[in-house]
């Protein structure tokens, strides 16, 4: 077969290769099902469901009660069964009626049955900021769950990689948060195959090679950290960013090799400074690879106040010109 | 009629009288199957005082009793059928050992050691749960999965056990919700044992029973003795049956209250007399479960005093045994936590069990253990 033939191609947007890697797996495997509030006839709030139900039926593509730590709950017991259930929970700040469930039967259960059951089910729910939402639509609380042993936890930023690793967590004999950036659920358009693959879940990608400092950044803000290497690039400033596309398990490898490259970093995420994931990467950092160091590592963070209404929130939110300040401190010190 | 289509106003539902008197109708079970219920109920009592014994010892850690409960324990484990499942709290020691979890499972569990939770394949059972009602929608989401892989039909029912305090939280509401919406094949087992810790039954719902709150679910419940165990097998039995074969226009769940009483403390770190009286202990325990049984089965002829003699050596035996296998078990070999974190050890944690491996090689495992 020529790689023509098979690397058919669709262009599609961040939601939409959500939807397509849930069909996928769907054809491919009669265990797989989705379960949520709105996931059915109305194809979910933000349309990720879209047309699954026309397509599976309503034993496959459930609309539930408005209960989350039911539809958690019920679908660690579905999952405990054998099935691969994929409950959807609408909004991230939304989850915590169901966090017990989350953390003391999702990540737990095959730690407290020796093995005997497991939990092949993804937990989906849309993180973030920057659409203008109301109060507890924007939060970006990813240390919660990286911080609880058990789960895994992916967050993706481009088409390609959003179905590739919303593939291979369905196929993960492990429990896996998919936090899935909102903020460019619609923002532009990537090439996805058509078909099933796999992106590994655990390998970050470099997303621009760089010599100067190397950024570190996942999900929603992999754009406008991108957007600021191109801004330095012209100032010759020559930055490297790697995107972790998961955060638990993160990969250290790539993280600390690529700082050994360039001696200096910036990490950049949404979710508050303290206790956030930027804290862990410069610890590792300092354990690591500390000889190579030739600056203060920056963090470009949200900040630790709650989530603002949205008058405020693009101050709130790290954008391109504040991972670029970030970026030339960490370059001209 | 069905023992499960009641009003709030008949009562419990009752088959032996507090003396061991028959009261209602006795379920159709063959002598052998009637000294089987006897003797796990003999059985999970010695088990617990040796368990509450050992813990004062300090042979083992914190031990929740169940002394009081064989009758709700036993009396619906044995209702169930081989391929029915069993989703337990943390009490349920007695119905367990009805399907096969061994007693030094139990025992290794609460002596801190996690080979405890390893339930045997053919045990239909799932490990305990012990936040408060969180296993509730499980045994929902596991009837379920039952009922979508066999295409709505399904010949197993799941049997999920919680307390009268568990009737207070969001996952009890929202596990029945689920069940009554999608018509699993469950039955929700609430041993209301009137205490959650020190909080009455009365602080826990302004309901006149826990019972009716399954009319807010659309299905069945029912309010039984459950310190009589003929009534328990009786009404769980009715309950398996619906969940699996429901009449014309029937749900499938059922909710049971047995209305009981713990004897003991709710953990062994607890220290009942604070918040009870002697007195209401003592109304309680003229109601046991075991003596009203054994009368019963003596007015049938079906027990004498050897045979009971017997079985209480056997029980000893059994639980003595049980005991000499769980403290001759060697303590688990201490890299095992890096294990049944995921199918595959991740970076990180491999990472982490070489450090541990190494230090363990440097230092001994003497500069660990607090002894």
């Amino acid at each position: 077969m020529s790689t023509q033939e098979q690397e058919a191609t669709q262009n599609l947007t961040l939601v939409q290769s959500v939807r397509d890697a849930l069909a996928t797996e769907m054809e491919l495997d009669d265990d797989v099902l989705v379960m949520g509030e709105d996931v059915g006839k109305n194809g979910g709030v933000f349309r990720a469901t879209e047309g699954l139900y026309d397509e599976f039926g309503e034993d496959r593509v459930i609309d539930t009660p408005l209960a989350e730590s039911g539809i958690i709950g019920t679908a660690v017991g579905m999952a405990a069964m054998g099935l691969k259930p994929i409950p959807e929970i609408q909004f991230s700040g939304f989850a915590y009626p169901g966090f017990d469930q989350i953390v003391s039967h999702m990540a737990r259960l095959r730690t407290r049955s020796r093995s005997r059951y497991t939990l092949p089910m993804v937990l989906r729910m849309p993180y973030g900021g920057g659409i203008r939402a109301p109060e507890h639509h924007s939060e970006s609380k990813e240390a919660f769950y990286t911080h609880e042993a058990g789960l895994k936890v992916v967050m993706p930023s481009t088409p390609y990689d959003t179905k590739g690793l919303l593939i291979s967590a369905i196929r993960d004999p492990d429990p896996v948060v998919f936090m899935e950036p909102k903020l460019i659920y619609r923002a532009f358009r990537g090439d996805v195959p058509e078909g099933d693959y796999e992106v590994p879940i655990g390998e970050a990608k470099t997303r621009r090679e760089g010599s100067d400092v190397s950024v570190f950044t996942y999900g929603a803000m992999s754009r406008p950290t991108l957007e600021a290497a191109e801004e330095l690039a012209e100032e010759g400033i020559d930055a490297e960013v790697v995107d972790l596309r998961t955060v638990s398990p993160m990969d250290r490898e790539a993280i600390v090799e690529s700082f050994k490259k360039t001696g200096r970093a910036c990490v950049v995420h949404e979710a508050p400074k303290t206790g956030g994931l930027a804290g862990e990467i410069t610890a590792t950092l300092q354990e690591e690879a500390l000889l190579y160091q030739e600056a203060p590592i920056k963090r470009v963070t949200g900040y630790d106040v709650p989530y603002p209404l949205y008058a405020l929130e693009d101050y709130y939110l790290p954008n391109a010109a504040r991972v670029a300040d970030g970026i030339k401190e960490a370059v001209e010190f | 009629m069905s023992t499960l289509e009641r009003d709030p106003g008949d009562g419990m539902v009752q088959v032996l009288d507090e003396e061991g008197g028959v009261v209602g109708d006795v379920p159709d079970l063959s002598e052998e199957e009637f000294v089987a219920m006897y003797r796990h109920m003999k059985l999970a009592r010695h088990f617990d005082e040796r368990a509450v014994s050992l813990q004062r010892q300090g042979r083992m850690g914190t031990y929740p009793p169940l002394s009081g409960q064989e009758g709700a324990q036993v009396g619906s484990a044995l209702a169930l059928a081989e391929d029915d499942w069993m989703i337990p709290s943390y009490r349920e020691h007695g119905a367990a050992l009805v399907r096969g979890l061994p007693l030094k499972q139990t025992l290794l569990y609460w002596m801190g050691d996690e080979r405890g939770s390893l339930i045997p394949e053919d045990a239909n059972v799932f490990t305990p749960a012990v936040p408060i009602a969180s296993q509730v929608p499980h045994a929902t989401g596991m009837a379920w999965a039952d009922k979508l892989k066999n295409d709505g039909d399904t010949d197993r029912a799941f049997i999920c056990y919680f307390g009268d305090g568990a009737t207070s939280e969001g996952d009890f509401h929202e596990g029945l919700n689920f069940a009554g919406v999608f018509d699993t094949p469950n039955v929700f087992f609430c041993n209301n044992n009137q205490w959650a810790i020190s909080v009455p039954r009365e602080r826990q719902t302004a309901s006149e029973t826990l019972a009716q709150k399954a009319v807010a679910y659309g299905f069945e419940g029912v309010q039984i003795d459950g310190m009589d165990p003929l009534a328990v097998y009786k009404a769980t039995t009715e309950a398996l049956e619906k969940a699996k074969n429901p009449g014309e226009g029937e749900r499938r769940p059922t909710l049971i209250e047995a209305v009981q009483y713990r004897f003991g403390a709710h953990t062994t770190a607890d220290d009942p007399s604070v918040y009870r009286e002697d007195e209401e202990v003592e109304k309680w325990k003229a109601k046991d479960p075991i003596p009203r049984l054994e009368r019963f089965l003596r007015n049938q002829g079906i027990l004498d005093d050897d045979r009971v003699a017997a079985v209480e050596e056997s029980v000893r035996e059994e639980v003595a045994d049980a005991i000499d296998a769980a403290e001759s078990t060697v303590r688990p070999d201490p890299s095992s936590m890096f294990e049944h974190v995921f199918a595959e050890q991740t970076p990180e944690i491999r990472r982490q069990a070489e450090e541990f491996a190494r230090l363990r090689e440097e230092y001994g495992d003497d500069a660990f253990v607090e002894e």
